[in-house]
C-alpha cells in the first residue's frame, strides 16, 4: 500500500497496516525532519522493523536531493538475516510501484569467518584462526613474495577482486551474507573485501552493532562514508556495556613464550622504523600515529621492555590473596609507582603493538591474542579515568581452596561507547520491545532525543494469555528462591506442569530456565522421576547447550518438529543467545513457560560494581534494578511467542513471587493489560483448563479488522480518510 | 537359505513336558521330515509348510528347553526341542521364511493365474500394482477372490471400478512407514536377578538400530571389529558395560576401565562422526537461526581465555572430561534421530545386516546432499514467507500434505473411545448418582411433569410430533435391543458383541453387497450384450446372498440372534429389499421391455 505522511509518499509491501505502525512511523518522519535522535519502544510482534524501514527508504527515495544513508545495526547475525530478508521484500515493492527509479543497494557486513569463500580458509575453526589464515594469504608483503616466488599460496579469490579493482562492484539490490558469497563464488571475487569496498556506495548497511560501538571498525567505517549517516541503532545497550579483559597464570606462562618470540623476530629482522608499518588494514590514520606516540616507546625494544614491565606487575598483582577493586586512576598510579610506566605510555600500547607486529610482517595474529589482550587493557585504562574499575579475584567464589585468579577490567559507563556514535550520526533511532522506563534511558545513554515515545499494541483478539502459576497441582508453592529450588516437591511440580501442558497444547512449547546449572540439575531429576519419559510420548525435547553449535541444531530440529506437526519442547535459559536472539512465533511456540524468576548472579563482583557506580550516578537503588533487570528479562524470554496480530501465545510465570504486586507491577504494559486478576495465582490444574479453553478459543476464525470497536488494522482508505480529517496522532 | 534346506538334530514331541523322540529334523523349502532315530518309531512326520499357520519358540536362556512349536492349519501343533539354541534359531528362521514364502506363493500364484487368463494385455507394471493392492488389502483379495476367480465379474470389470486405486498408487506418497519410538534408550532397564552382580541387558534389532542411528562411533565400531576382531556377544558385553558407567556417572572408574581395555575405551571417546556430520549440518541451517555465525562476530571476543562463564566451570580435572556425557547432548541426538525417522526399509533381523543397511545409506544421502543445489534456492523462499507478517495482506494457499491413516476406522474408534473414556472419569460421579434413583421415584417425577404439561398445555412444540414419535421408537428400540448388555462396555457396537466369525462374515456380505450393486447399477443402460450377460450374471450372484444371511442369522446363538437379525434386518431391509429389490424390478422391467422389444422388432423384421 501507499500512503502520505505529511510530505512523504511511503510504500509498504503489506495490503493492511497496524495503527501503531503508522504512528510509529509518524514519530519517526519527525525525529528525522528535526535531525535528532530518538526513542521509540513498541511492543513485539507489531513490526517495527518492516515499519522502520518502509519510512526511511521511503524518506530517501522522497528526497533524492538529500541522500540519507541507514546503517542498521542488530546484535546478532541472524537477526541481520532476517532483517534483510524483510528489506529485500520491501526492495521488491518498491521495485514493482516505482520502477528503476527505486533501485537501491543494501548488505549485510559480517566477519570473513562468515564472508569467506575460501575453502582452505574458512575450514579453520574459530574466527581468529580465519583472520589470520586469511592475513597470510592476503597481506601486501605476502603478495608482493608471491609475486617473486609463485610457490608462496595466495588467495586466488582476492588476486580476482584486486584485477578487477574499480570494474569490482555490486550491481544494485538486497544482499544476505549468503547472497554475498554466491555472488563472489560467481565471480571468483573476494565477498569480504568487496562487501567493505561496497559500504561507501550502499544505500542501506545492517551489521551488528558491536561494530558501530568499537572505535577500531568503527573507524573504518567512517572513513569510507565520508557523508552524513543516519543510523538505526536497535536494541543496543540494552545492557551495559562491558568489557572483560582476563588473565591467568597459565596464560602468562604462555605470554613469556610469545613474548620471547616477539623479541626473537625483534632480533632477526634488526631495527625497522615505524614509518613504513601500515601496509593494509589501517586502523588509524598515519600521521595521529607519529605524532603522538610518546617518545619513550618509539623504539621497539624500550616498548618491549615496557610490556614486560607492566606484564610483570600484573603478575604480581595477580598474586594477592584478597579480592581488590580499584579505579583507573588507582590503577594508574599504582603501575606508575612499581613499574615506571605512565599514563601516556599504556594509552599508546594497543597503537603501537599493532605497528609493530606490522612492521614484523606477522601473520599468525592468532597466537598473539594474548598480548594484544594485555595492551587493549593498557590502552583503556590508560585512556579512562572513570566510568571503569578492576577487579581482581583470586580465586572462584564457589571454590575458595583452588586459586584461579582473574583480573577484570569493567566498564560500567555505558555512555562512554556510545558517545562517539551520537557525535558522528545525524540521526540515531533506538529502538527495542523493552525500552522501559524510556525516561531512563538518555540519562544512562547522556544524550537528548528529540522524540521519545511509548506505543502500546492494538488487539484484534485477546491473542495473549499470561498466567502466573503458583501452586502445583497439590497447593504447594513452586518458587526457584534458592531455598527452595532444589525441593523434591518443586521440581516435580515443574515437572507435572510441563507435563500436563505437552499433552494439551499442540505444536510448540518454550521452556526457560534461570540459569544453565539450573536447567541441567531439573533436567536430570526429571529424568531420575521419568517425567523425562513421559513428556517424550507427546512431543519430542530439545535442549539449549553452551556448545552453539548444538544448539543451532538444535533449534533447527525443533523448528523442523514443529513443522512436521509432531509437536516439540525447547528447554532454553534466560539471558542464553537463544533468550535474546531466537523468535517462537506461530506454531514454533504456542506456550512459554517461565520456571523462576531470572535474576542475576548477585554475588558477581562486577554486577556489584556497577550497581555501586548505578547508586552513586544515577541514584538507582540495587534492589530497584535488580528487580527490575530480571522482569525485563523475564518479558524477553515470554515476548518471543508474539510475531503479529494473528499469531496467538499463552504465556506461564511459574513462580509464587510473580503474584506480587512489586514484582508483576514492573512487567511491560503489554502483557501487564492482559493479566487478569484470576489468573494471579494459579495451581497447576487451573492453568491446564485456563489453556484448554484459550487455544479453543483462538483455533475460531475471527474479523481481522477488529470489527466493532478501535479498528486494529488499516487499509489504505482507512488511512486516506484519516489523513483528510488529520487526525492520525488521535489514534493512540 | 543357499542349500535350500537345514537338517539338525532334535526331539520330536506331543508335549511340552513329555519326554519326547530323538531323531533328525529336516527341512527343505515347502516341507519338514523328521526321521526318528529309532526306526521302529511311529513318530514319523512329513509335513508341506503350506499346511502350518505359524511357529512359536521359547526365549533364550540358560535354564530352558530350546524349543520349537509349529502350529497346524486345523489344530495341533509340532514341537521339537533342540539339543542348544543356535540350532533351534537356525530352523527358527528357516521356517519363518519358508512360511511366509509358501503364504505369499499361494496367494500370489491363484491371483496371477487369474490375472494372466483373462487379460492377456495387461503390463507386468499393471499386474504387479494389482497384485500389490490385492496383497495389502485383505478385503479387496476377498472381493476379488469371490468375484472374479467365482466367475461373476471379470478381471477387467472388477478393475475398471477400482481406477482410482490404481492411478493413485502410481503418484500416491511412499508407502507410510512407522517411525521410531520416542522413548529413549534407558528405558532399556538392565535386569539384576538379585542374587549376584551379574545384570542382563536385553537388546532387540529395534535398539540395536537405534543405537547405530544414534552413536554412529558404535556403529561404525561394530562395522570394524564385528566380527574379525571379536563376537557379536563381546561387542555388545563391552558396550552395555561402558554404557554403564556412563550412566553412573563415574568417570574415574570408567578411565581405568578404559585405560585397561582398548577395545572399551572406544566407546568413552567423543564421537568423531557427529562432530562431523553437525560441521556439515551446520551449513544448511537456517541462516536466520545460526547463532554459530555470531560467535565471534563481535569485535571484543576473546577465545581461548577461559573468562568463567557464570555457574559453567567445573570442579574436576578435565582429564576425565571425556568420560562424562551430558544429558542433553543425548537428548538432542535422540530427537534428531526420531525426527528423520526410520530410515532403513527393511525386517529388522540380522544386527550385521542392520549396519550395512545403514553404512550404504548414508552414502546415499551424502550423494544426494552433494548433488542438490536447490535447497537453497528453497530456503530463500522459505525465509522470504518467514519475514512476512501474515495477518497484514491477503492469506496464501500453502501446500499441505494429505492426511495418511493407516486404518481409520481403528483410529477414530480408538480417538472416540479415548474421548469418552476421559469424560466418563469426570462423569462417572454423577453417573453414579443418577442410578440410584428409584423406579417409584421417576415414576413419580414424570408424574409431575406430565400434570404440569396438562395443567400449562404445550406451548408450540419445537419439534414436530411426526418426528418426536420416530425418535422416541428409535430409542425405545436401540434401548430394548441393549438392555441385556447393561454392564457391559457401553462404547463397544452391537457388532462388536457377535462372535468374530459372524462379525467378519457380515461385514464381508456387506461390502460383497456394496460391489455387486455398485456393478449392476454401473451397466446400466445395456446396451451390449456383453452387459445383458454381466447383469443377469450379477442378479445370480445377489440372489445368492439372501439365502447366506438367512443362515447367519439362524447359526448364531440363540443370546446373539436377537442382535443379529437387528442387524440383518435392516440389510436385509434398506439393503437388499430396497436396493436389491429395486434392482431385480428394474432388471425384470427391463428385460420384460426387452423381450417385447424383441416381439415387436421380429414383425419387422419380417416386413
Amino acid at each position: 500500500m501507499k500512503f502520505q505522511i505529511e510530505d512523504v509518499t511511503v510504500y509498504f509491501p503489506y495490503d493492511h497496516i497496524y495503527p501503531e505502525q503508522y504512528s510509529y512511523m509518524v514519530e519517526l518522519k519527525r525525529a528525522l525532519d528535526a535531525k535528532g535522535h530518538c526513542l521509540l519502544e513498541m511492543p513485539t510482534g507489531t513490526g517495527k522493523t518492516i515499519a522502520l524501514l518502509s519510512l526511511i527508504t521511503s524518506y530517501a527515495l522522497s528526497k533524492p536531493s538529500n541522500s540519507v544513508k541507514l546503517l542498521y545495526c542488530t546484535r546478532t547475525v541472524h537477526e541481520m538475516e532476517k532483517t534483510l530478508a524483510e528489506l529485500r521484500l520491501l526492495h521488491q515493492y518498491q521495485l514493482q510501484h516505482l520502477g528503476p527509479s527505486a533501485r537501491i543497494l543494501a548488505l549485510g557486513l559480517s566477519s570473513r569467518k562468515n564472508l569467506c569463500i575460501n575453502p582452505s580458509v574458512v575450514s579453520a575453526e574459530n574466527r581468529d584462526s580465519v583472520d589470520a589464515a586469511c592475513r597470510k594469504l592476503t597481506a601486501s608483503w605476502v603478495r608482493a613474495l608471491a609475486i617473486e616466488n609463485p610457490n608462496i599460496p595466495t588467495c586466488q579469490f582476492f588476486e580476482n577482486y584486486e584485477k578487477a579493482s574499480s570494474d569490482a562492484v555490486l550491481p544494485p539490490g538486497v544482499y544476505t551474507l549468503q547472497d554475498l558469497r554466491a555472488f563472489g563464488k560467481e565471480k571468483g571475487w573476494c565477498p569480504y573485501f568487496l562487501a567493505r569496498h561496497m559500504v561507501q556506495f550502499a544505500n542501506v548497511v545492517v551489521y551488528s552493532y558491536q561494530y558501530l560501538l568499537d572505535p577500531k571498525v568503527a573507524g573504518i567505517i567512517s572513513k569510507e562514508m565520508q557523508r552524513e549517516l543516519l543510523k538505526g541503532l536497535r536494541e543496543i545497550l540494552i545492557r551495559w556495556l562491558r568489557r572483560l579483559k582476563g588473565l591467568r597464570p597459565p596464560d602468562a606462562s604462555r605470554l613469556r613464550a610469545e613474548y620471547n618470540r616477539l623479541v626473537d623476530g625483534l632480533a632477526q629482522r634488526g631495527n625497522l622504523s615505524i614509518t613504513d608499518t601500515w601496509l593494509s588494514n589501517p586502523a588509524l590514520p598515519d600521521d595521529i600515529l607519529k605524532e603522538a606516540v610518546p617518545g619513550n616507546i618509539r623504539r621497539a625494544e624500550h616498548f618491549l621492555s615496557v610490556l614486560r614491565r607492566l606484564v610483570q606487575y600484573l603478575k604480581g598483582r595477580l598474586e594477592t590473596e584478597n579480592v581488590e577493586k580499584e579505579g583507573p586512576v588507582a590503577f594508574v598510579a599504582s603501575v606508575n609507582a612499581q613499574a615506571g610506566i605512565d599514563q601516556k605510555m599504556l594509552k599508546f600500547c594497543y597503537d603501537r603493538l599493532h605497528s609493530l607486529m606490522l612492521t614484523l610482517e606477522i601473520t599468525d595474529t592468532d597466537e598473539f591474542l594474548h598480548i594484544q589482550t594485555i595492551c587493549d587493557f593498557a590502552t583503556l585504562v590508560g585512556t579512562y579515568t572513570r566510568g571503569f574499575s578492576i577487579i581482581i579475584e583470586p580465586f572462584d567464589e564457589r571454590m575458595p581452596n583452588i586459586p584461579d585468579p582473574v583480573l577484570q577490567l569493567s566498564c560500567h559507563d555505558a555512555s562512554l561507547a556510545i558517545k562517539p556514535v551520537f557525535e558522528r550520526f545525524q540521526s540515531v533511532v533506538i529502538t527495542s520491545g523493552t525500552l522501559s522506563p524510556i525516561d531512563l534511558y538518555p540519562r544512562l545513554l547522556n544524550f537528548n532525543p528529540v522524540v521519545s515515545r511509548s506505543f502500546t499494541m492494538s488487539l484484534t483478539r485477546d491473542c495473549i494469555c499470561p498466567m502466573v502459576l503458583t501452586r502445583g497441582s497439590d497447593q504447594l508453592p513452586v518458587s526457584t528462591k534458592f531455598d527452595l529450588r532444589s525441593d523434591e516437591g518443586v521440581v516435580r511440580n515443574y515437572g507435572r506442569l510441563l507435563l500436563e501442558m505437552v499433552s494439551v497444547v499442540p505444536d510448540g512449547i518454550v521452556c526457560f530456565f534461570v540459569s544453565y546449572s539450573y536447567m541441567d540439575s531439573i533436567v536430570n531429576r526429571w529424568n531420575e522421576l521419568n517425567i523425562l519419559k513421559e513428556i517424550m510420548q507427546h512431543k519430542l525435547i530439545f535442549i539449549e547447550t553452551q556448545d552453539v553449535v548444538e544448539t543451532t541444531l538444535a533449534l533447527d530440529n525443533y523448528r523442523k518438529a514443529c513443522d512436521c506437526g509432531k509437536g516439540a519442547v525447547f528447554f532454553s535459559v534466560a539471558r542464553g543467545k537463544v533468550a535474546e536472539g531466537i523468535d517462537f512465533d506461530r506454531h514454533y511456540g504456542r506456550l512459554v513457560i517461565m520456571f523462576g524468576v531470572p535474576f542475576q548472579y548477585t554475588l558477581s563482583r562486577i554486577l556489584l560494581a556497577r550497581l555501586e557506580y548505578l547508586r552513586e550516578t544515577f541514584q538507582i537503588k540495587e534492589g530497584d534494578f535488580l528487580t527490575f533487570d530480571a522482569l525485563r528479562q523475564a518479558a524477553q524470554c515470554v515476548g518471543r511467542v508474539i510475531r503479529s496480530k494473528a499469531d496467538y501465545g499463552m504465556m506461564i510465570f511459574a513462580d509464587k513471587r510473580y503474584s506480587r504486586h512489586d514484582k508483576r507491577s514492573k512487567l511491560p504494559g503489554w502483557i501487564l493489560s492482559h493479566l487478569r486478576d484470576a489468573h494471579l495465582n494459579l495451581s497447576t490444574d487451573m492453568a491446564v483448563h485456563i489453556a484448554r479453553e484459550f487455544l479453543r478459543k483462538m483455533a475460531q476464525p475471527y474479523d481481522k479488522s477488529g470489527g466493532s470497536g478501535v479498528k486494529t488494522l488499516l487499509s489504505q482508505e482507512d488511512l486516506e480518510k484519516m489523513s483528510n480529517g488529520n487526525n492520525g496522532e488521535v489514534l493512540f | 537359505m543357499a542349500d535350500g534346506q537345514v537338517v539338525k538334530r532334535a526331539k520330536y514331541k506331543s508335549s511340552v513336558k513329555g519326554p519326547g523322540v530323538p531323531g533328525v529334523l529336516k527341512m527343505t523349502q515347502d516341507k519338514f521330515v523328521f526321521m526318528p532315530n529309532d526306526p521302529t518309531s511311529s513318530a514319523r512326520l512329513n509335513v508341506e509348510f503350506r499346511l502350518i499357520k505359524g511357529h512359536k519358540f521359547t526365549k533364550e536362556g540358560p535354564n530352558k528347553q530350546a524349543l520349537l512349536n509349529l502350529a497346524q492349519d486345523q489344530g495341533g501343533n509340532y514341537i521339537f526341542e533342540f539339543d542348544n539354541f543356535s540350532d533351534r534359531d537356525v530352523c527358527r528362521e528357516f521356517t519363518a521364511r519358508a512360511l511366509a514364502m509358501s503364504g505369499e506363493s499361494g496367494k500370489a500364484d491363484s491371483e496371477r493365474s487369474a490375472v494372466t487368463i483373462q487379460d492377456e494385455q495387461l503390463s507386468t507394471a499393471e499386474m504387479e500394482r494389482r497384485i500389490k493392492l490385492l496383497q495389502e488389502d485383505s478385503e479387496l483379495q476377498k472381493l476379488h477372490k469371490q468375484f472374479v476367480i467365482g466367475g461373476v465379474l471379470t478381471e477387467a470389470e472388477f478393475w475398471a471400478t477400482r481406477k482410482k486405486l490404481l492411478d493413485g498408487d502410481a503418484g500416491r506418497m511412499p508407502k507410510q512407514r512407522v517411525g521410531l519410538k520416542s522413548a529413549m534408550l534407558w528405558d532399556v532397564k538392565p535386569s539384576a536377578d538379585g542374587k549376584s552382580n551379574r545384570v542382563t541387558l536385553n537388546l532387540t534389532p529395534e535398539i540395536v538400530h537405534q543405537i547405530f542411528a544414534e552413536k554412529p562411533a558404535v556403529h561404525q565400531a561394530f562395522l570394524n571389529f564385528v566380527p574379525s576382531k571379536m563376537t557379536e556377544k563381546d561387542f555388545w558385553t563391552k558396550y552395555s558395560k561402558a554404557e554403564y558407567f556412563l550412566r553412573s556417572k563415574n568417570a574415574v572408574a570408567a578411565a581405568a576401565e578404559a585405560a585397561e581395555d582398548e577395545e572399551l575405551a572406544i566407546f568413552f571417546k567423543h564421537d568423531d562422526v557427529l562432530l562431523n556430520e553437525a560441521r556439515r549440518k551446520i551449513r544448511r541451517v537456517d541462516p536466520t537461526l545460526d547463532m554459530e555465525a555470531d560467535e565471534g562476530d563481535d569485535y571484543m571476543h576473546l577465545p581461548d581465555h577461559g573468562l568463567p562463564h557464570v555457574g559453567s566451570k567445573d570442579a574436576m580435572d578435565s582429564q576425565y572430561e571425556q568420560y562424562r556425557r551430558s544429558l542433553s547432548q543425548s537428548l538432542n541426538r535422540h530427537a534428531e534421530v526420531v525426527l528423520e525417522g526410520r530410515a532403513i526399509n527393511m525386517e529388522l533381523g540380522d544386527t550385521r545386516a542392520v549396519a550395512e543397511a545403514l553404512a550404504r545409506l548414508k552414502q546415499v544421502q551424502l550423494a544426494n546432499e552433494a548433488s542438490h543445489g536447490n535447497n537453497n534456492q528453497q530456503r530463500l523462499v522459505r525465509i522470504s514467507r518467514m519475514a512476512e507478517i501474515e495477518d497484514l495482506q491477503a492469506p496464501r494457499d500453502l501446500p499441505f500434505a494429505p492426511l495418511c491413516i493407516k486404518d481409520p476406522r481403528e483410529y477414530f474408534d480408538s480417538q472416540q473411545a479415548n474421548a469418552l473414556k476421559a469424560l466418563g472419569d469426570t462423569l462417572a460421579a454423577t453417573k453414579q448418582m443418577k442410578c440410584r434413583l428409584s423406579t417409584s421415584e421417576a415414576y413419580r417425577s414424570l408424574r409431575e411433569f406430565i400434570s404440569e404439561v396438562k395443567v400449562a398445555g404445550l406451548g408450540d412444540p419445537i419439534v414436530k410430533p411426526e418426528v418426536t414419535i420416530k425418535v422416541l421408537n428409535g430409542l425405545t428400540q436401540s434401548i430394548s435391543s441393549t438392555k441385556y448388555h447393561l454392564g457391559k462396555n457401553p462404547q463397544e457396537s452391537v457388532l462388536d458383541r457377535l462372535p468374530s466369525m459372524t462379525k467378519e462374515e457380515l461385514l464381508h456380505h456387506w461390502t460383497s453387497i456394496q460391489e455387486l450393486l455398485k456393478h449392476f447399477w454401473s451397466s446400466y443402460p445395456i446396451t451390449t450384450t456383453h452387459l445383458y450377460t454381466k447383469v443377469s450374471r450379477l442378479k445370480d450372484a445377489m440372489s445368492q446372498i439372501y439365502p447366506k444371511l438367512q443362515e447367519i442369522k439362524e447359526s448364531v446363538q440363540s443370546d446373539f440372534r436377537h442382535q443379529v437379525s437387528l442387524l440383518v434386518q435392516p440389510m436385509l431391509q434398506t439393503i437388499l429389499v430396497q436396493a436389491l429389490d429395486a434392482a431385480f424390478a428394474h432388471y425384470d422391467a427391463d428385460l420384460q421391455k426387452r423381450s417385447s422389444a424383441k416381439s415387436g422388432e421380429r414383425p419387422n423384421g419380417f416386413v
